[in-house]
């Protein structure tokens, strides 16, 4: 399929003898919001690892936009289209809001040694673009009020926000969520998932691994589930809440409801 | 009160020159977070390979070219980028504690080199038959003294001049996320190996202006100036000052030097004969209580980071922990 933007074959992961993701083999739609679901260690955030090269996978095959990037740098795929953020937030704790937000694009001049002596007309040319963009970015995620904290020092779902601005600062066509409403509080997760959805609207793809079942129900389609590092389904919310398997597997609680 | 003046100089001479030593070190340690253990091997390759570029002609031994001083100088400090250039490529994919332990073992490897090797480095003995720059036509004294101070604050501004540029730009802001976190640096596309190993050896450049410096003003460098020690009081300055601030730097490098030669004397002076004997391991361990005393209760130094907030096209700076403004 044409419309296929990110496309695993075969991915198998082990650490040691055990095997955390196990054949693995899905096509993402491209424009899609795809739901990953799955219990607890069912290898979901190490599928996210091997997609964005952190992790070498043992067995199998990535291609992304047609083209093999198995086994690239997490700098290339980054470089390449792939964003993630991280399931536990990463955020450079002692540089300001906005200095984690100006950091991600690329090909910056002022990034080499020579760069503020020799080009440094050129980088403040780009230094001006960059931060109108990060300031740009930060109040599309409502941050903005903080630009100038030290990000070690906002809330747990504050972080959240900012690796999501972080993310988007690079302009990926297809951005992988690690949990991203874990620990945010309802209002905030709105905001999040109107905030997805405009972007998707402006053609980016996501990946969303969540266990929040209202968000994936609601606002993700396709839903896979993963179980013991293998695919068990494939299919639209409406499907996954009438399957018999995912609903003994993961979904028991929810469907009572 | 000349001799008070000339003390001064003399005092502040050195002081300024460690400072170099201490800025480079903030690159590495306060920028970048790259855990370098053996300074004075920097340092010391900078001092032997100025004095070596620079110096007159000696018997049974390398050296003596006699190059004019800035080039001498200059060769110094390539010297000592070429050294940190073959450790970072060996060593730099070590983490914090393993990369300390690795440059201390090249600083002890130098040490022990510079001791052995005579025809290099005249062992044992050090290297002599330096003539200092100017130093006939000034005829010596507070003068000259003097004029070598101004040069050696020149150049400390300079590098402190050079190295704030640098950390308000999007480098320095690239060393600041590959130190915060590697891995969520990797993952917005960039690539900490190259930009480690450029800041090292820029840091271990300016270590090795310092050497050259400090083997200029003493017109002689031995084994015993690239002890451990010299690395250990450098840390202390840095820590002292405040890692992440090159103000704290240069103030932590002449506040501890004022402190150990402040020690040193009043050991001698008031010391019973016993305890001289050992003042070495005296101050030694006063370094230790310095070192360890601020890491427990104030780990930010006398002079906090400043975080980079650039709001509507100024960069400013404000304290990291502090209120806001
Ligand atoms: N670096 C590692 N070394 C060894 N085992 C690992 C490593 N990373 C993950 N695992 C194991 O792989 C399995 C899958 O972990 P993973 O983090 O992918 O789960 P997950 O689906 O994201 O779970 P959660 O919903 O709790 O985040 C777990 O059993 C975990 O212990
Ligand atoms: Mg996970």
């Amino acid at each position: 399929m044409d419309d296929t933007i990110l496309s695993l074959r075969g991915i198998t992961r082990d650490f040691g003898p055990f095997r955390a993701v196990d054949d693995v083999s899905l096509d993402i739609e491209r424009g899609s919001i795809t739901g990953l679901i799955g219990p607890n260690g069912a290898g979901k955030t190490t599928l996210f690892n091997v997609l964005t090269g952190a992790l070498e996978p043992t067995a199998g095959s990535v291609m992304l936009n047609g083209r093999d990037v198995t086994g690239l740098a997490p700098d290339h795929l980054f470089s390449a289209g792939l964003g993630r953020t991280f399931q536990i937030p990463r955020p450079f704790a002692r540089m300001s809001v906005l200095e984690n937000v100006m950091l991600a694009p690329g090909g910056q001049v002022g990034e080499r040694l020579h760069g503020p002596f020799l080009q440094s007309a050129s980088m403040h040319r780009q230094e001006t673009t960059i931060r109108d963009r990060a300031i740009e970015v930060l109040d599309f995620v409502t941050l903005l009020p903080l630009a100038d904290q030290a990000a070690g020092q906002i809330s747990g779902g504050q972080m959240k926000l900012l690796e999501l601005a972080r993310v988007l600062m690079g302009d990926p066509q297809v951005i992988l969520l690690d949990e991203p409403a874990a620990g945010v509080n309802p209002t905030l997760t709105k905001l999040l998932i109107s905030k997805i959805e405009e972007l998707n609207r402006q053609g980016r793809t996501f990946v969303i691994i969540e266990h929040d079942m209202d968000f994936v129900m609601q606002h993700c389609t396709p839903v896979i589930a993963l179980a013991e590092g293998r695919v068990v389904f494939r299919g639209t919310p409406e499907e996954a809440q009438k399957d018999p398997l995912l609903l003994e597997a993961y979904l028991g609680a929810v469907a009572v409801d | 009160m000349i001799g008070v003046i000339s003390y001064l100089v003399f005092f502040s001479t050195v002081a300024a020159i460690l400072a170099i030593a201490v800025l480079g070190l903030n690159l590495q340690w306060g920028n970048t977070g790259l855990f370098n253990g053996g300074v004075v091997a920097f340092f010391g390759a900078g001092a032997y390979a100025t004095l070596i570029f620079g110096g007159t002609p000696q018997e049974g031994q390398l050296g003596g070219f006699a190059l004019p001083y800035p080039l001498a100088l200059l060769g110094g400090m390539f010297v000592a980028g070429v050294m940190a250039w073959i450790v970072g490529i060996l060593t730099l994919r070590l983490r914090h504690d393993y990369l300390a332990i690795a440059t201390f073992g090249v600083a002890v490897a130098f040490e022990n080199l510079m001791r052995n090797a005579e025809a290099l480095a005249g062992g044992a003995q050090g290297l002599r038959g330096f003539e200092r720059p100017l130093f006939d036509a000034l005829g010596g004294g507070l003068a000259y003294n003097s004029l070598f101070l101004i040069c050696v604050l020149v150049l400390l501004l300079a590098v402190y001049v050079f190295l704030e540029r640098l950390i308000r730009s999007p480098f320095g802001r690239l060393l600041r996320a590959i130190r915060e976190d590697e891995t969520a640096a990797r993952s917005l596309g960039k690539n900490p190996a190259r930009i480690r190993l450029t800041s090292f050896i820029t840091g271990s450049v300016i270590m090795g202006m310092s050497g050259g410096l400090y083997g200029t003003f003493y017109a002689f460098i031995s084994p015993q100036d690239v002890l451990p020690i010299l690395t250990f009081q450098i840390w202390a300055m840095l820590i002292v000052g405040g890692a992440g601030n090159n103000r704290g730097a240069v103030a932590g490098a002449f506040l501890i030097w004022g402190a150990w030669t402040a020690s040193g004397w009043a050991l001698s002076r008031f010391a019973p004969q016993e305890v001289q004997l050992y003042t070495g391991s005296v101050q030694f361990i006063l370094i230790g209580f310095v070192i360890v005393g601020m890491l427990l209760w104030r780990p930010q130094g006398l002079f906090e980071e400043k975080l980079v907030v650039s709001q509507q096209g100024r960069t400013a700076t404000k304290e990291l922990q502090g209120d806001r403004r």
